[in-house]
């Protein structure tokens, strides 16, 4: 599905990703931890193509297809989408016709689709009247996201922190929907589903099973294993003791 | 003149005619049917469907002024001075005659102009919708409007202002003065839909009796050559006065407007809020001043601009003043251009970034209008929409 060969990155001239490298096959579904300011975010927005994240060198293969040098527009058409932490306010786009839009649907009716979809995600009639993330709660930002997403149906998903400043009750919903997403409902052989999932505390593992986890420092990935392990480990230790372990067994090896 | 007040090089007078061709009521099918869709741009439909009642006019021509429902009231302001005597003591009395050369001549060379007037307690459950229309080349149409709601009324009307297709140059003075008695609501959505050489001076004034409330939309999204307005707005004891106005300049169109309210009975309320697109080489003045000179007053202006090119202008100037220790007024006054951050998020979301920029545009002038009807405001809004839609 994805793989990002030897990755340089540059935001406003400044190195944020070194030598990056990262394969993500269908079906597999990833986390990504890492302190503040490794360049978890940076990555995201890398692969979506955002204008401001400059590749400075290596590759990025997607559905083999090296995207380097498309629009994000035109990567999302291929097939991905992502899950925002703070999307912005967009005054006078009411979230159901977004909701639309993440379709393909430029209708400014709300469409039938869209009001079960919504249904799905808690939301009510009304709240899809609202300008997309206009004084939206820390969980309603959560759901709408994953709701754009879940309209937009990619094959491949990127999750910034979905998990983050979520109380219990929205995150088993949420929890569930990322689980859909990510087909982690149906058997593994016949996922095609991929995703790469940032967080902060793998809360998002205890609602659905991963197969990969990765930490990241300083703009590298510097470890990665069975999530099981890896979390155990950052949970126990921090990152970076996750790290020099994870390099010592590769040493070893 | 004080800061803030524009200083008017506006267009000469002179330059225009004021011989206008006749245009006969048995032509009115004829002519409803040629410019059926230029009228229903502005809000006019011929067929007047769901309205209360219909005023038309084309050029010094009044060609229609029906009243559908009972207690409402539509003629020309000629016919209505005519008919009561009254009337004397509302003429000029919200609008001064010698307020500059523009209200100076419509006085002396008034060419009709609608009179509506809902009778006491008369609600209208449809607008009254009325249109102004220029047909004639180098034409200048100098009307003087009356509208008034009598105790305990509600008047809602769809006005609209517009040319013919086939117009280049025109000019458009036109005097309004509303009166909005004791208890009564007026809602005025007004849609402009200019050309490229049309010069325009509208002359507003209002004045709000107590409980009063008055609610005035403006739209203006098509060029224009050159267009000034300042309406004001008096507000008695506890009245409540909103002015929103939606622009979108293009080309080389020049447009000084803003709003003026006057918070001089106590426990009055003012909102005045304007969204200002500049593209192209537009250069848009936006205005907005609020005085509170009574007892427990508020107001509070929003001035937001968008600017679309390096070579547009956008001027905003938002004036407050208090002459008595508890009025309470506040601005906000922003210019800027469409942020990055938006239209990345739009992008991630299918969007070129094209479409992006024309969402964001068409969202930030997708105000919502408070206080109308619900019909009434879902037609503006499609209305809005439908000509940010063809901005692309």
């Amino acid at each position: 599905m994805l793989e990002i060969r030897e990755l340089n990155l540059e935001v406003d001239g400044r190195p944020v990703l070194k030598n990056l490298n990262l394969t993500i096959e269908e079906g597999e579904s990833h986390v990504l931890l890492g302190p503040n300011g490794s360049g978890k975010t940076s990555l995201l927005l890398g692969i979506l193509g955002f204008p401001k994240y400059q590749v400075t060198g290596g590759s990025i293969i997607f559905k083999g297809k090296d995207i380097i040098g498309l629009s994000t527009a035109d990567r999302v058409k291929l097939g991905m989408g992502i899950a925002f932490q703070h999307p912005p306010v967009i005054r006078g786009i009411r979230l159901g016709e977004m909701v639309n839009l993440c379709r393909g649907d430029k209708s400014q009716q709300i469409s039938k689709q869209t009001r079960i979809l919504a249904k799905k995600l808690h939301f009510s009639d009304e709240f899809l009247e609202r300008d997309v993330n206009a004084g939206f709660s820390g969980g309603e930002i959560k759901r709408s996201e994953i709701m754009q997403l879940m309209a937009q149906n990619p094959d491949f998903v990127m999750l910034d922190e979905p998990d983050s400043g979520v109380d219990i009750e929205n995150m088993e919903l949420i929890g569930n929907m990322i689980g859909e997403l990510l087909h982690r409902k149906i058997q593994p052989s016949k996922r095609t589903a991929s995703g790469l999932i940032i967080t902060h505390l793998a809360t998002i593992t205890d609602y659905i099973e991963v197969d990969w986890a990765h930490v990241m420092l300083d703009g590298v990935i510097a470890c990665s294993g069975s999530p099981d392990r890896i979390i155990s480990e950052v949970m126990k230790g921090g990152y970076e003791k996750c790290v020099r372990e994870c390099q010592m067994t590769m040493d070893r090896k | 003149m004080r800061k803030g007040m524009p200083d008017d090089n506006g267009p000469e007078i002179e330059k225009y005619t004021l011989k206008a061709e006749k245009h006969d009521t048995k032509d009115l099918p004829e002519i409803e049917d040629k410019y059926n869709q230029a009228f229903l741009n502005v809000g006019y439909d011929p067929k007047g469907a769901e309205r209360s009642g219909s005023f038309l006019q084309v050029d010094h021509s009044v060609l229609c002024s029906k009243v559908v429902q009972e207690g409402v009231e539509i003629m020309s302001t000629t016919d209505a001075i005519e008919k009561y005597s009254w009337l004397s003591d509302y003429w000029w009395h919200a609008v001064a005659p010698e307020k500059d050369v523009y209200t100076q001549q419509v006085d002396r060379k008034q060419t009709h102009g609608y009179f509506l007037r809902t009778l006491p307690g008369v609600k209208t459950t449809y607008p009254l919708q009325s249109c102004l229309f220029t047909e004639q080349e180098g034409l200048s149409q100098n009307v003087h409007n009356i509208v008034i709601a009598e105790e305990g009324s509600e008047l809602h009307i769809i006005t609209g202002c517009s040319v013919a297709e086939k117009v280049k140059s025109a000019l458009h003075l036109g005097v309004s003065e509303f009166y909005v008695k004791k208890n009564a609501k007026i809602t005025f959505t007004m849609i402009h839909n200019w050309a490229p050489e049309v010069e325009v001076r509208p002359r507003s004034g209002t004045i709000i009796e107590e409980n009063g409330v008055f609610i005035s939309n403006y739209v203006c999204l098509d060029q224009v050559k050159d267009l000034q307005m300042y309406p004001v707005t008096y507000c008695g004891k506890n009245a409540r006065a909103t002015s929103q106005s939606i622009i979108y300049a293009s080309k080389d169109s020049k447009i000084d407007i803003g709003s003026k309210m006057v918070l001089q009975g106590e426990n009055s309320r003012a909102q005045i809020i304007s969204r200002t697109v500049a593209q192209d080489s537009a250069d848009v003045t936006a205005r907005g001043i609020l005085t509170g000179s009574a007892a427990n007053v508020k107001g509070h202006l929003e001035c937001i601009g968008l600017m679309l090119s390096d070579t547009a202008r956008i001027y905003s100037v938002p004036e407050l003043e208090a002459t008595v220790k508890d009025a309470e007024l506040s601005h906000e006054a922003a210019v800027g251009r469409i942020s990055e951050e938006e239209i990345a998020y739009l992008t991630a979301r299918g969007l070129s970034e094209e479409e992006a920029a024309g969402a964001i545009v068409r969202g930030f002038l997708n105000v919502d209008i408070k206080g109308l009807p619900a019909s009434l405001g879902e037609q503006v809004r499609q209305m809005i929409r439908m000509s940010a839609e063809a901005l692309e």
